[in-house]
Order: C-alpha cells, then structure tokens, then sequence
C-alpha cells in the first residue's frame, strides 16, 4: 500500500448527524413513488385515504420541520471501511454516537433508547447506535443509517429451517410473518429477508437488504423471482395500509443470501414501514503518501 | 352508543398520552388504590410518546404506537372509567371484552403521520412521571384528530372485518 485515506472522526459524526435527521423529515425518492404507485393501484376509500394522508405527512413533516413520525427510531449504521482508510480522532462507535447525540438535540428527534433493557432507563439521547462494520478495499468509508422505528422492528422473525422445507418453507415463513405482523408494521411495509448464513448472519442479511432501492431488482434472476413470489403472495392478504383491507401490504420484498452450513436453511425477516427511512453517505479521506 | 366500528371520526377535545412505562405505572396506582395522575372518568387515553417540541411548536411529531403492548394493562383502565382509548393494531381478546362491558371505544390514528397529527394539537402539557420522557403522560387538547373506530360496544373490530374482505369504512363523519 503507497498511501491511506484519512478520515476525521469528526467528519463522520457530521455526515452521520446531518443524515439522520435527514432520513426522518424526508421520504426516500423510491418510497414516493412506491406510495404513488399504490395510491393509484387501490380502490378501497380507507386504503386510498391512508396512502393520501402519508404523503401529505411527508409535505407537513418538510415544512414544519417536524419529524414524520414521532419514533425517530435507533440509528442503525452499517458501515464499509476501505482498506486504506485510517479513522482519527476516535473510534467508529465513538463517531456515530456523537453525530446521532447531536441530531437527536438539534432536530429535535425523540429519545428512544432506554439503556437497560429490564430497568428501562432512557438514555436521552438515543447512544449508543446499532454499528455494523464491514471490512472492504478501496480508500473509501461508506455509512449506510436507517432510522429504525420499534413498531416494525418487533414483528421481525427468525427461523433455522432445515434444507429439506427449501423454497416452499422460505415462502410460507416470509408470508406468515408479515400476516402476523399485520397492522402493528405500520403497513404497507417493506419486507427484508436474509437467507442462509448462520444465527446471527440471517437477520443481518435481512436488514442490510432493506438498503437497496426498491426500483432495483436482484441482480440474480432465481432471486428476483421469489422476491416477485412473495410480494405477490403477501398483496393477496389483504392486510392493507394500516390493516384496513387493500391491495398493498408490502411495497417490495429485498433478499439477501450468503453461503450457510449444509445442515441449516436459515430465515430472517426484518420489516420496514411505510416511511422506511435510510440513506448513505460517502467519505473519502485525505490522501497521505506512505514514507519508503 | 351513536358511534360504530368502521366510523370515521374527528375528535376535538382533551386526551391524555400514556405508553408503556405510564401504563405499568398507572396500573400499579390502580392496584394500590392510588389516584392516577388524571380522573379516568369518561376519558380518552392516547397511545402516543411524541418527539420534543421545536421551538415555537405546542409538540413534535405525535401519531400512535402499537396498541397491543398496553394490552396487559388495558382491561383494568377501561374498568376505572376510561372511554376510549387511540392507538394502531389490534387488542386482545380481553380488551374487547372490556370494550363491550363498559361501553367503551378502542379508535386508531394512522400510524406514522406523526407530522399530520402534529398539526391536530393545540395544547401539550407533562401532568406526571415527568422523568419517563417521551413517556410521561400528557394532558393534549386535540382539534379534529382523525381516528377511525375499531373496537365499538356492540363487539365489532374492524380488522377482523377487514380480514373477511368487508371493511368498507361508514362514511359518515362526526
């Protein structure tokens, strides 16, 4: 290696304040129009009313400055650091925390966080975050933040199938979590599914595919289909926006795969709401020549 | 009662805001024999912990949280004099029964318009367990809050209905 890229530690709680607040007082482009979509597929009056009234809420929510909804969720950060990249002035977790304490002060946004999960004590200012890191090349650190609400996050599942229940048991399993869930997801959700790797990697691989645009298909085309698969299947619940009967319960559902055991077929789900709010954000450091 | 499951309805007045830690806290008054923090005679309980007030706001973003987690609790409050409660999602079996004995209503807010709902408070105020946060309960005077009837006195639930295919919501508004 001839050079690193250095990145501030203070430039990543800058970029990481300034998204979360961004993320909870805009829909994503591909949200809009999935809702749009829906609004024009639907002929029920309730479901019809509710897309109307989201959207309006993402109007109100701009010009009030008031967040879109009151769970401004934990932040969750998924980040990539490149090989050449050198963090100064403190550690990721220590950076992320410090631009999510300060978004959760300026914008306001809530504090979700209590600190023990049996004494409950909150936080106040929403830290520490949810920090994955994914070791990559390049000299780039690329930080992927959804603002995760409880709401959906609770009617998430796992499920270690055995290889033999194979696609079927992937379907039924994808499906009855989100009929399960019902109107407590806040619907029409975006569904995240992570198959294979093991306890732990399913539903990372979950959440993580809840990253991708949703007018993007998987590039695998078996993939893709099942996606299509279940989408379909989950529409024809009839769970509707907020529960109340409708063509639209989901907006997309996003796979992810990784390898897993010859033993195990694991399933995750990890559902989005409607308002489903994440985005990215890239730093490219400061290129430092090494000495001979 | 004039007010059925399926109604869609704008409610003008006071509610009070309680979530999950409130409720746990309330219900250990009621078995104490404790006052609770308002009189629940004929009051409405909103399920709702909002984000903090921007300057010049009465309140943040303020739309429901998932009704069934107060479940546990729900039975005992609607029992002291509650009459309806606000949330998202659907109530327990015992709850539904407890709306049917007392007359009572269980109305959802849409979930995630918690900027549009924001704009249907005019008055906030923390009357107790101000250390709870997001979760201390709040006296809120409410302008047109529009909620839609799940849960009426006759047994009715409007997501069961929705199930069975027939959820066309009543019209008529009030």
């Amino acid at each position: 290696m001839e050079s690193v890229s250095i990145v501030r530690a203070e430039d990543v709680s800058k970029a990481v304040g300034d998204l979360y607040r961004e993320i909870n007082t805009h829909l994503r482009p591909d949200v809009l129009e999935a809702l749009n979509e829906a609004l024009a597929r639907e002929e029920s009056e309730s479901a019809r009313e509710i897309l109307a009234a989201l959207l309006e809420n993402q109007d109100i929510s701009r010009e009030d400055g008031i967040p879109l909804c009151q769970d401004t969720g934990l932040a969750v950060a998924f980040v990539s650091m490149g090989d050449q990249v050198v963090l100064e002035g403190g550690t990721l977790q220590e950076a992320v925390d410090e631009g999510v304490r300060n978004a959760v002060a300026e914008q306001p946004l809530r504090a979700s966080t209590v600190t023990d999960p049996l004494e409950r004590r909150n936080a106040g200012d929403n830290t520490p975050a949810i920090v994955h890191l994914e070791h990559v090349r390049g000299d780039r650190l690329v930080i992927r933040l959804m603002a995760k609400g409880g709401g959906a996050e609770n009617m998430g599942r796992l499920c270690m199938l055995t290889p033999g229940e194979g696609r079927e048991g992937v379907v039924r399993v994808v499906v009855e979590t989100v009929r399960d869930a019902g109107a407590n997801a806040c619907p029409p959700v975006i569904v995240g599914v992570g198959l294979g790797g093991d306890f732990e990697t399913a539903p990372l691989l979950a959440k993580s595919a809840l990253f991708r645009d949703m007018g993007q298909r998987h590039p695998e085309p078996a993939l893709a289909e099942l996606e299509a698969e279940i989408l379909a299947q989950v529409n024809a619940l009839g769970i509707g926006p907020q529960g109340f009967g409708g063509r639209t319960t989901a907006l997309a559902v996003l796979i992810e795969q990784a390898p897993c055991h010859i033993a195990s077929l694991p399933v995750a789900v990890n559902l989005a709401c409607h308002s489903h709010r994440h985005g990215s954000v890239t730093l490219k450091g400061e290129q430092k020549r090494l000495a001979d | 009662m004039s007010v059925r499951c399926g109604d869609r309805v704008l409610l003008s007045g006071v509610v009070f805001s309680a979530r999950d830690a409130a409720h746990k806290r309330m219900v250990a008054a009621l078995e104490c024999g404790e006052p609770l923090p308002f009189d629940p005679a004929g009051q409405v309980i909103y399920y709702m912990g909002p984000s903090p007030a921007p300057p010049g706001r009465v309140i943040g973003a303020a739309g429901p949280t998932t009704s069934a987690r107060m479940d546990v609790h729900a039975p005992a409050l609607y029992e002291a004099g509650i009459k309806a409660t606000i949330g998202k999602g659907p109530r327990s079996e015992a709850v539904r029964r407890a709306i049917v004995e007392h007359e009572a209503l269980y109305l959802a807010a849409i979930g995630g318009a918690g900027a549009l709902l924001s704009r249907c408070i005019k008055e906030a105020a923390v009357i107790a367990y101000a250390e709870l946060g997001p979760e201390a309960v709040r006296r809120l005077v409410v302008e047109n809050l529009p909620v839609i009837v799940v849960n009426d006195a006759h047994g009715d639930d409007l997501y069961e209905k929705a199930r069975q295919g027939q959820a066309g919501a009543r019209a008529d508004e009030e």
